[in-house]
């Protein structure tokens, strides 16, 4: 088994971004939050709060072309590959201007110019489909790269192993991160899964390396990244990555997470991402000046997003209609 | 022009657009240098290789989640799942994930793929290798369902499918790979969502899909015979569905029969029934009639599953009472 906890590699140019992403999807998840008790935000959403790391030093390691498949819990994901907080946030409280015109929501956000194909809300899907776009990479000859991320809870259901074992015997370019953050919604996940890292201790039935990484520290997460991509481009084939890491919300915006224990819940925030990362720039040589503008300029950004959103007309009956297929229409018969 | 079986026009499709387009590729269990289980894939290993013709594991998530991933960059995958009841195990992939993807993208992603699938009875298989499915895809808002009743239109819808960029589910009912018939040479291109009038009579419609087409063919010769003349049409296509075929026909015969492998509930003769009943009810001069499998598992026993699939007698004796009523 690899533990891997790094602080090397990149400059302090690079680190300042990796940090600005970091706050980035803080302050949109915690903006998400308040417009869902505002009504804004409807139906369900999944915030990724004290999970950024991962996503942020995935995000950093990718070429603009590879290809991000994410879980319902996928805001994170869509905005560190540079997808815009706008059309985000208005694809959450259902306006013309979101992503996907409101017709997918919060647990769909897909982006194909910017390489995210797709949130995937039917646990364990998305990990064939990764495959699928590995496949067409390694036919094309492309060197992309396919990183689908995935919670705790995905490792038990089927389509998990099916992936795992197309990938390793068709040596697919795909790197699979299991965002283990303890808890498969309301349940403590070791309580319900043969083996203590849900992801990590399956390796070795594909032929994969156990790799775990401390999915509160971006660098970390950035180094294993860049090495499990590096790999899957030079025709080394699947990684298998989990990340230890802990939400501080509940599963969905519906659960307070009360079934955790205080000293836990207290233990994990004390490792926040971001403050850890906050202290780790001054000590590399960061100004404390820098890093406040980075957090008002991303707070400024947050208000531009919300006002634009909430500025956005809701849907027409023009968009019911459209794009079930190719052609732009919904026509089964003639 | 050569005697074709249906089987061997699946790999000659198959093969005519592969030879076309080298995005198109062919996944699926045992389909390489085995040729398929059903001997629907002979020759595609050999003449396209093993990164074109790629035997999987018994993993039908993960055949149609890669086809799904592939289709959404760049390829267009042709994957088999062998029996149809085995969409029961990968449904997920066909209708939450590729069916609805496009619709909640708003149209950012397209899936120009097919999934064969061999369907239906008649072999005494048993009830969890003899479903006919057609219904289930049919439901599903995002999928095309073509379904061919003879070697030409394999060729030909085959071919249409691959070229459509939209999903398409391709149901091959196992009781007909062994039937013949003449195919010309050269390329065959079809397209989606035209029945076919295979026979012109003037007082009752059958309409019928594959396995049944020629029964119901059959039936209508049978039926010509006590003076019942019979218009028979191949659906072929159930999305996108030919209604003005099919409603022209029956408003010409004023008589409606339908001929479905299918269980009773929720076939598709149920959605034309209600199709003809909201647009030209008054053209009709009797009841709809649908002649179907009755609602039950298909039991394995010949002498059993021949009474619950439509038999050629079921549908002279169904059809001749109706219209001597």
């Amino acid at each position: 088994m690899t533990t891997t906890t790094s602080h090397t590699g990149l400059d302090l140019e690079a680190k300042l971004e990796l940090y600005r992403v970091q706050v980035a999807l803080r302050q949109f998840e915690t903006r998400a939050y308040d417009l869902f008790l505002e009504n804004y935000v409807k139906g369900t959403s999944h915030l990724s709060l004290g999970q950024e790391a991962i996503a942020a030093g995935f995000a950093a390691a990718m070429r603009p072309d590879d290809y991000t498949f994410a879980t319902y819990r996928g805001h994170a994901h869509t905005l560190a590959r540079g997808v815009p907080m706008t059309p985000v946030l208005a694809e959450l409280m259902g306006r013309t201007n979101g992503l996907m015109a409101g017709k997918g929501g919060s647990m769909h956000l897909t982006s194909v110019e910017h390489g995210v194909l797709g949130s995937y809300a039917v646990i364990g899907a998305h990990l064939p489909i990764a495959c699928g776009a590995a496949w067409s990479a390694q036919y094309r000859g492309t060197e992309q790269v396919a990183v689908c991320f995935f919670g705790d809870g995905s490792t038990n259901i089927g389509a998990f192993h099916e992936a795992l074992n197309l990938a390793a015997i068709w040596k697919l370019p795909v790197v699979f991160v299991c965002e283990n953050n303890l808890w498969m919604e309301y349940t403590r996940t070791t309580e319900i899964t043969a083996v203590p890292n849900p992801a990590a201790d399956r390796a070795s039935a594909y032929g994969l390396e156990s790799i775990i990484v401390d999915g509160n520290d971006v660098d970390a997460v950035y180094e294993v990244a860049t090495t499990a991509m590096a790999r899957a481009r030079a025709g080394g084939g699947p990684s298998m990555i989990e990340a230890l890491t802990y939400r501080h919300g509940g599963h969905s915006r519906a659960d307070p997470g009360k079934y955790r224990p205080e000293a836990e819940v207290a233990e994990w925030l004390a490792r926040d991402p971001i403050p850890m990362y906050h202290a780790r720039l001054l000590a590399e040589g960061a100004t404390e000046a820098q890093l406040v503008e980075i957090e008002h300029s991303v707070a400024a950004e947050v208000e531009v997003a919300t006002e634009e959103a909430k500025a956005g007309p809701t849907p027409g009956a023009d968009l019911l209609m459209k794009d079930v297929w190719a052609d732009g229409g919904s026509a089964w018969r003639n | 022009m050569a005697q074709l079986t249906f089987r061997e026009a699946i790999s000659r499709g198959i093969a005519q657009e592969m030879r076309r387009d080298e995005t198109v590729l062919a996944i699926g269990e045992d389909i390489g240098a085995a040729g398929g289980v059903f001997k629907g894939t002979v020759g595609l290993f050999e003449e396209f290789g093993p990164l074109r013709v790629r035997d999987t594991p018994i993993s039908e998530q993960a055949i149609l989640g890669a086809a799904m991933g592939a289709a959404m960059t760049g390829l267009k995958p042709i994957a088999e799942i062998m029996f149809s009841d085995f969409f029961a195990v990968c449904w997920d992939i066909v209708v939450n994930q590729i069916a609805k993807s496009r619709y909640m993208t708003n149209g950012q992603v397209s899936f120009p793929l097919v999934i064969r699938s061999g369907n239906g009875g008649g072999l005494r298989f048993g009830a969890q290798h003899s479903q006919s499915v057609e219904n289930w895809a049919m439901m599903v808002p995002g999928l095309k369902v073509v379904v061919p009743s003879n070697a030409l239109d394999v060729v030909g819808l085959m071919a249409a499918a691959v070229r459509d960029p939209d999903p398409v589910i391709f149901l091959e009912a196992k009781c007909l790979y062994s039937s013949k018939m003449e195919v010309p040479d050269g390329d065959i291109v079809d397209s989606l969502g035209r029945a076919k009038v295979l026979r012109s009579g003037g007082d009752a419609t059958l309409v019928a899909l594959g396995a049944m087409v020629p029964k119901a063919l059959k039936a209508a010769e049978e039926l010509a015979g006590v003076g019942i003349d019979c218009t028979v049409i191949d659906v072929r296509s159930l999305v996108p569905l030919d209604t003005v075929t099919i409603l022209r026909e029956v408003t010409a015969t004023g008589r409606l029969f339908t001929v479905e492998e299918n269980p009773r509930l929720c076939g598709w003769g149920g959605e034309l029934s209600s199709i003809v009943s909201e647009e030209i009810f008054y053209d009709l001069d009797g009841p709809v009639v649908r002649i179907t499998t009755p609602h039950i598992p298909l039991p394995a026993a010949d002498a059993l599953e021949d009474m619950a699939i439509p038999s050629v007698e079921r549908i002279v004796a169904t059809v001749s009472t109706s219209m001597n009523a």
